[in-house]
Order: C-alpha cells, then structure tokens, then sequence
C-alpha cells in the first residue's frame, strides 16, 4: 500500500501535506481509492467556504457508493482542483497527485493528525 | 473519509460480525489474482480485479466471468415434481415443455411479497433443477421443505453444494467456452437462450445475469479452478460481483432484496411479466396479487444531471407523487447515472422527474428498462424523442 512518509493523515484515510505558503492540501488516501473502486463523480467545497476540524466537505462517488471526506484540520477553502470534475478517475490513477481541496488553517494544531506509521497501522490488512 | 449520510448499504459491505465467511471453491484463485474480496452474504466474494469500469466493459464488448458459485442449486426429485412446481412458483412450469428449458420466477409468500427470484430448468418429470439466491438460499429451501411436508408428495429437495458455477458472458463468450470445452459445443451450440444441456459432468444454460450472450455453467466444486483457468487463457476476463451489479442494472434485471423483497408485490417491482395469472392455475400468493390493484410500478431513470450518482433510497418526485429509488449506479455503458425505482402509477416514460441526492434536488428523465441489451443503447433513441 503506497503511504507516502512526508504527508500526514487522517484515521478516516484523508492525506493532508503543508504546503510553503502556509496552506494546506487535502486529498484521499491510495487505500480510499482502492476501497472505493473506479471514481465516477467528486463534489468540492466553495471556495471561501470555512470549516470546522471534522466537518464533511466534499464526497466522493464511485461506482460502489459515495462516501464524504471530512476537513483534517480547520479551515477556510482557498482552492479546490477543478480538473476532477472532468475526470474524477484521476483520484484511482494517483491518489497523492489528484489532490480535492486547499486550506488555510485557523491555527497551527496538527496533534490529531497521524504520520505514515500510524496511518499505516490503522488501516491493517484485512 | 466515511461513508456519506445519504449513499445505502452498498450490497457489496453488508455489515460483518465475526463470523466467518462462507468460500466458493474458487475463493484461492481469486485472492491469489488479488481481487479486492467482500462480505456478500456472508461470502467471501470478488467484487472486482482491478477496474470494476473495465471489467465491465469487457463483458460488453468480448467476455469475461464471474464466480456465481455463491448462488444455491437445488434439484428437485420424484414423481408429481411439475405439480409442485405448479403450485410453489408465481410464474407457470406448464410452459417447460422440453427438457433443458428454463423459466425465471418467483418465490411467493402467501401475502404476495417476494421470498426470492429464481430459475427453474425442466430435465425430466421427476427432476427439476433449481437455481436461488446465496442470501435467500436457507430462507428459501427451508420454505419449501415446508410447502412439501404440506403436500405430501414424497419428493426430494437435494442440495448441491458439491457444484461450482461460472457465468461467461459476452459476445465473444460461447466461442471461448468451445474453445475450452469443445466437446460441449455439439450439445450447446443449437442451444436457444434459457435452454441448457448437460454434456457429462457439466451443466451448461445460455443463460445470464448481465443483458448479454453466453453461458452459466456448473461444474463439479474440485474442477472449477481449472475451468476457471483454462478460460481465463482463452481470453475470458474475471469480473467481480461490482461489474455484475452494474451489467445487470443496465439489462433492467432485478436484484433481491433491492427491487424486490418479501414486503412488496412482484406487480409493483416490474415483475408482472413472470407471474401467471391467466391460467386457472393456483399457486402460493395468488389470492393476495388478486386482492388490491397495484398502486405503484418499476421504472427506469436516466440522471440528466451529472453532479450525484443516483442510489437506493434516494426519493423520487413526480407529478403523480413520491416515489423511491431501488437500485442506481453510474452505467459505464451510457457514462452517466442510471436507476430503477418504485414510482406511482401513471407515471410515463419520457416525463422528468427529480430525485433528491444529498442536499440537491437532480433531473432525471423515466425511461422502459432495459437501458442496454447484447452492447446496444436502448434508451437513447428515447431521450431524442423527448427533447
């Protein structure tokens, strides 16, 4: 299973990276897409949207069934990557690269957040 | 990530306990293939190899196969079997005339509500066979112990947990199977669909699940890996059960438990066609279908909006009411949302209705299912006429 060891992430399999700017960027973990299936419709968050820690956002639908993606952290939504809403199987060809949505962060807590070990731990083999 | 408030139990992650999950014989070959296994019914089945977009595909357009291994065969044996038959089942074996027909049915309870779908095959006067669901399966063979201690007839319902089954599908699917078993093309290649031969120890119908040609076949439990591979090298590609989900949603087949259940009548799931109420006949349920005329009836619907996938229970609103969604997908056929649902009564195809996905409230126009048959649109033409 691909768990990239510079990103952080959420028990419910979002991948969150800090960006230099001091935003960050939020997309769904290679085990997501996988567990999912083939992606056939994404839904983003307004831009300017604000959010709490938690708060669903955005969803993600494949063939199988639709499933929301929380906000890792606190947030206003300063970008969402349009491109998938022509393409939303760019989630299943790179689950890192087809990133949703941008954040700027209310504050500088990142405790709940997991790193790759812990990520990878959560998730098992089943 | 978690699972959105408003997307259904997928069929495919029913919930699991601890127990352990029943295997088909050929639970190895599919993990050794690392498909991505679900509980389906408490089976531990594939729900696809890689792409459930692509395996789909392939049964459109050449073939692939599924392990329905997971689904009952029954065989029913003894004298007075078709008088059983004639009473236990809502659609009419009198119309098996020569063995190795088989007739698609309902299981009825005396309320009217559907215990399960199934086939009957004729063989001979004192064997029938019949093929159930995996989840209805105790369910059902349970009901009809009962109906036979009831009738006294001396026959024998048989389990045949010793079969494996394999569906080939797709234009290209008979060929591959000749080319794998060619000593069973003589006996199957006159073969007329729902007609099935037996050639030794394989019994093979033309017969499927997903609007395409092609075989189901049952084979001896110990042999169904080898038959597994030797079409997988003839080019036969392993679908799981999310390209057969979507497959036959697109053929405008029912599947128990979504589009029908024990609660509803088959009149009201898009079933009429498979129940006789012409002949004098009397069978299980009868005097309930007779009892109140149908309020509702199966549609189909085409999502013309592409922000949502339609799913089960999402509300339908119509002109002549609310009506509910049974079973929807995104079809990789149309590349966009299809859906059955339960709708009132007098709601036309070719009308806009509007179905209520999540926050959104999306257009969808009522079509007659099938929405695709043998690789071909059939609701397209419609959708012209309408605009």
């Amino acid at each position: 299973m691909n768990i990239p060891a510079d990103l952080r992430y959420t028990a419910s399999h979002e991948w969150v990276r800090n960006e230099d700017d001091g935003t960050v960027t939020i997309g769904i973990t290679d085990h997501a897409q996988s567990a999912l299936g083939d992606l056939v419709y994404v839904e983003l968050p307004d831009v300017g949207r604000k959010l709490a820690a938690g708060e669903a956002c955005a969803v993600v639908e494949s063939v199988k069934a639709a499933s929301d993606v929380y906000a890792p952290i606190a947030g206003e939504v300063v970008a969402v990557n349009e491109d998938l809403s022509a393409r939303p199987e760019a989630v299943n060809e790179d689950a890192y690269a087809a990133w949703l949505f941008r954040l700027r962060p209310d504050g500088a807590d990142r405790a709940s957040l997991l790193d790759a070990k812990a990520y990878e731990m959560t998730i098992g083999e089943t | 990530m978690g699972e959105a408030s408003e997307a259904t139990a997928s069929p495919f992650v029913l919930p699991s306990g601890d127990h352990v999950l029943k295997k088909t014989p050929l639970n190895a070959t599919h993990r050794a293939a690392n498909a991505r296994m679900v509980d389906f019914g408490g089976w531990d089945m594939p729900v696809h190899y890689g792409s459930q977009i692509e395996e789909h595909h392939a049964v459109r357009r050449d073939a692939g196969m599924f392990d329905v291994s997971h689904m009952r065969v029954l065989d029913l044996h003894g004298q007075g079997a078709r008088d059983f038959l004639r009473h236990a089942l809502a659609n009419n074996v009198d119309k098996l005339k020569t063995p190795g027909k088989a007739l698609y049915s309902c299981l009825l309870n005396p309320e009217g509500g559907v215990i399960d779908d199934l086939i009957v095959y004729f063989l001979r006067e004192d064997w029938f066979r019949v093929v159930v669901n995996a989840a209805t399966a105790d369910k059902d063979i349970a009901w009809l112990r009962d109906l036979l201690r009831e009738a006294a007839a001396g026959l024998e319902l048989r389990v045949r947990d010793d079969l494996a089954m394999i569906a080939v599908q797709g234009p290209s699917a008979r060929a591959k199977v000749w080319q794998v078993l060619p000593q069973a093309r003589s006996a199957t290649e006159p073969l007329k669909p729902f007609n099935a031969a037996i050639v030794d120890d394989l019994f093979i119908a033309r017969t499927g699940y997903t609007g395409e040609d092609g075989f189901e076949i049952m084979v001896p439990a110990e042999r169904a890996p080898a038959l597994w591979q030797a079409l997988e090298r003839a080019g036969v590609r392993p679908c799981g059960l999310g390209a057969r989900d979507t497959l036959r949603l697109e053929a405008g087949m029912n599947l128990y438990g979504q589009d029908m259940d024990d609660a509803v009548s088959p009149l009201e799931s898009g079933l009429a066609w498979t129940v006789d109420l012409e002949s004098a006949r009397d069978f299980v349920g009868k005097s309930a279908l007779g009892a109140s005329a149908p309020q509702r009836q199966q549609v189909g619907l085409v999502l013309e909006d592409t922000r949502g996938v339609l799913r089960a229970h999402q509300v339908v609103h119509t002109a002549q009411g609310d009506g509910e969604i049974t079973s929807g997908t995104f079809s990789p056929t149309l590349g966009r949302s299809i859906a059955l649902a339960r709708v009132p009564r007098g709601v036309e195809p070719g009308e806009r209705v509007e179905v209520a996905v999540r926050d959104k409230r999306l257009a969808a126009r009522v079509v007659k299912p099938p929405f695709v048959r043998n690789g071909k649109v059939l609701v397209e033409g419609h959708a012209k006429a309408a605009t």
